[in-house]
């Protein structure tokens, strides 16, 4: 496969899209937790019932979805290889939880993957809207319109006091985990993160990074997400979050000025040398990786360079995991592998950009 | 990895936190999780993990702790009867089996629900429409009568007359839908 058309499947078409503060703001996610009424939570209930949730679901598709992304693909877990799980993991649209803990577990997508939603994991039902840029509205809007369909043919379990009844009380309420994934190289450069973070914990917003191990965050890439779900509309949950990241966005910005004003000359020299080390090197490890394209993504960002597209972080942040790797490299890779593998696909990548 | 408390039993739970700008790893067995658990509340905020810590939570909740030791003879564990899963079953794993679970743990569930949630304890979002209905219509009672007692401190007679009707037609109509509902 050329790498063109293993990065047109891999990289879902929403995310070349652009949205609004999308040089910092890399994409809004809204997730709604749902349950059905009379049958066990999944970690409960027999492979019998979670069949049932499946195939009660199968029916409304068949009856007509209205997904505005067009038609919802059903995937049994247990009918896709373990490889392809795994990318379905390093692309976000199903948890490892579901691909490695779910027998029963099944997901529904739209083509450009910009809905998806989980069956039998943690909970029933979980629906995902994802969009490019800050648009939290615009993906709890979308969220909600499946929600809508999903409750026309389904009796939810609801609970006046504790709103939608979910596997976890720590989900109970709304459902709903609103989150924002940040590049936010200004701020860790400047060393201020470590000063605003506590403040974010303070308003109940939880802060991580979303690839690496643990609490490592890759690539100055961090995911603010709310930590309640109860006693808060589904509205305002949003907009408290919103005006944190609106916050953190221009913050930011002004990190990035005063990185131009005061260090001009050493910032471009290690958005350079990053991107010399991207195009040349012939092994490299994910830590140095993403480093590497932070600080090119922030080369472009702020104009140091203007032949690459902006989307190179994002997608090489996606492409350069271990189970893309070796679904590209078509089997198995051990570590030293992947890191040559590595260093081979990004260069092919530099180089495709180049060329356009 | 050993616990970094204990140094004896294998590390199961890994905490991360950031304050005062330092990022701190704890590294700790389920025992010495437990018995920091009150710790950890107290001084961390909603820094760490908190699936891990929901256990330790649970576990050290005072209200369960006292009614399981003291009133409760042995053979009464709570139990959800639909789903089996037990109320010490439930604090074990921190996940419901069930949506009756809400139920049969009520009673002791409210502490614990506050305590994740910031202190609220009642939905205040969304309500699904085929089911909420009623509930919809209750919510939409409690504002239009706030409104209603906003009119009468402002003397505003007029407004609170057509208001007062709105509220008592729509008080029949939920009295009606309940009565439908059984
Ligand atoms: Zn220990
Ligand atoms: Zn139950």
């Amino acid at each position: 496969m050329s790498l063109e058309r293993f990065i047109n499947q891999a990289v879902s078409s929403w995310m070349s899209e652009d949205g609004p503060d999308s040089d910092i703001v890399l994409s809004s996610r809204i997730r709604l937790a749902r349950n059905l009424k009379e049958m066990k939570f999944p970690a409960l209930a027999s492979g019998e019932e979670s069949g049932e949730v499946i195939s009660h679901v199968k029916e409304m598709l068949q009856q007509g979805c209205p997904s505005r992304f067009g038609p919802l693909e059903l995937l049994k877990m247990e009918e896709i290889q373990p490889l392809q799980k795994r990318v379905l993991v390093e692309k976000h649209l199903i948890s490892p939880h579901l691909a490695e803990h779910s027998p029963h577990g099944a997901i529904l997508l739209s083509e450009n993957e910009q809905v998806s939603i989980m069956l039998n994991e943690e909970d029933h039902i979980r629906i995902q809207c994802l969009f490019p840029g800050l648009q939290l509205s615009e993906a709890l809007q979308a969220a909600n319109e499946m929600d809508d369909w999903l409750e026309g043919g389904i009796d939810y379990a609801f609970d006046e006091q504790y709103g939608y009844l979910t596997s976890c009380p720590t989900n109970a309420g709304t459902g709903l985990r609103a989150s924002v994934m940040m590049h936010l190289p200004g701020l860790v450069l400047t060393q201020q993160l470590n000063r605003i973070l506590p403040a974010i914990n303070q308003l109940g917003l939880v802060v991580r990074g979303i690839y690496g191990e643990g609490s490592e965050a890759l690539g100055n890439i961090f995911q603010i997400s709310n930590q309640i779900t109860l006693g808060k509309s589904e509205d305002d949950i949003v907009e408290d979050l919103k005006s944190v990241v609106s916050q953190l966005i221009s913050q930011e910005r002004s990190a990035r000025e005063a990185l131009a004003k005061t260090s001009n000359i050493q910032l471009e020299d290690r958005v350079f040398r990053s991107y010399g080390t991207l195009a040349n090197s012939r092994i490299i490890e994910t830590k140095e990786a993403a480093s590497c394209l932070s600080d090119v993504r922030l080369g472009i960002d702020m104009g140091y360079i203007k032949n690459i597209s902006k989307n190179i972080l994002n997608e090489l942040m996606i492409l350069t995991q271990p189970g893309f790797l070796q679904q590209y490299a078509g089997g198995p890779l051990r570590p030293e592998e992947r890191d040559i593998r590595r260093a081979a696909l990004i260069r092919e990548r530099m180089k495709m950009e180049l060329s356009q | 990895m050993i616990c970094q408390e204990c140094n004896q039993r294998p590390a199961t739970l890994h905490f991360t936190n950031f304050s005062n700008g330092e990022k701190t790893e704890m590294h700790l067995c389920e025992r010495c999780a437990q018995e920091k658990g009150e710790m950890f509340m107290m001084n961390q905020g909603p820094g760490f993990s908190i699936n891990n810590l929901l256990a330790g939570l649970l576990n050290m909740e005072p209200a369960f702790k006292t009614k399981a030791k003291e009133p409760f003879p042995q053979e009464k564990v709570i139990q959800c009867d639909n789903c089996s899963l037990t109320f010490p079953q439930f604090v074990k794993i921190g996940r419901f089996g069930c949506a009756h679970c809400y139920d049969a743990f009520r009673e002791q569930l409210s502490p614990v629900i506050r305590r994740l949630h910031s202190g609220n304890s009642t939905h205040n979002g969304k309500v699904p429409q085929r089911i909420g209905g009623s509930i919809q219509l209750q919510r939409n009672i409690a504002s239009l009568k706030n409104t209603l007692s906003e009119h009468i401190a402002r003397e505003e007679f007029e407004k609170a007359v057509e208001l007062r009707d709105q509220i008592r037609s729509l008080e029949k109509e939920l009295a009606e839908k309940r009565r439908g509902g059984e």
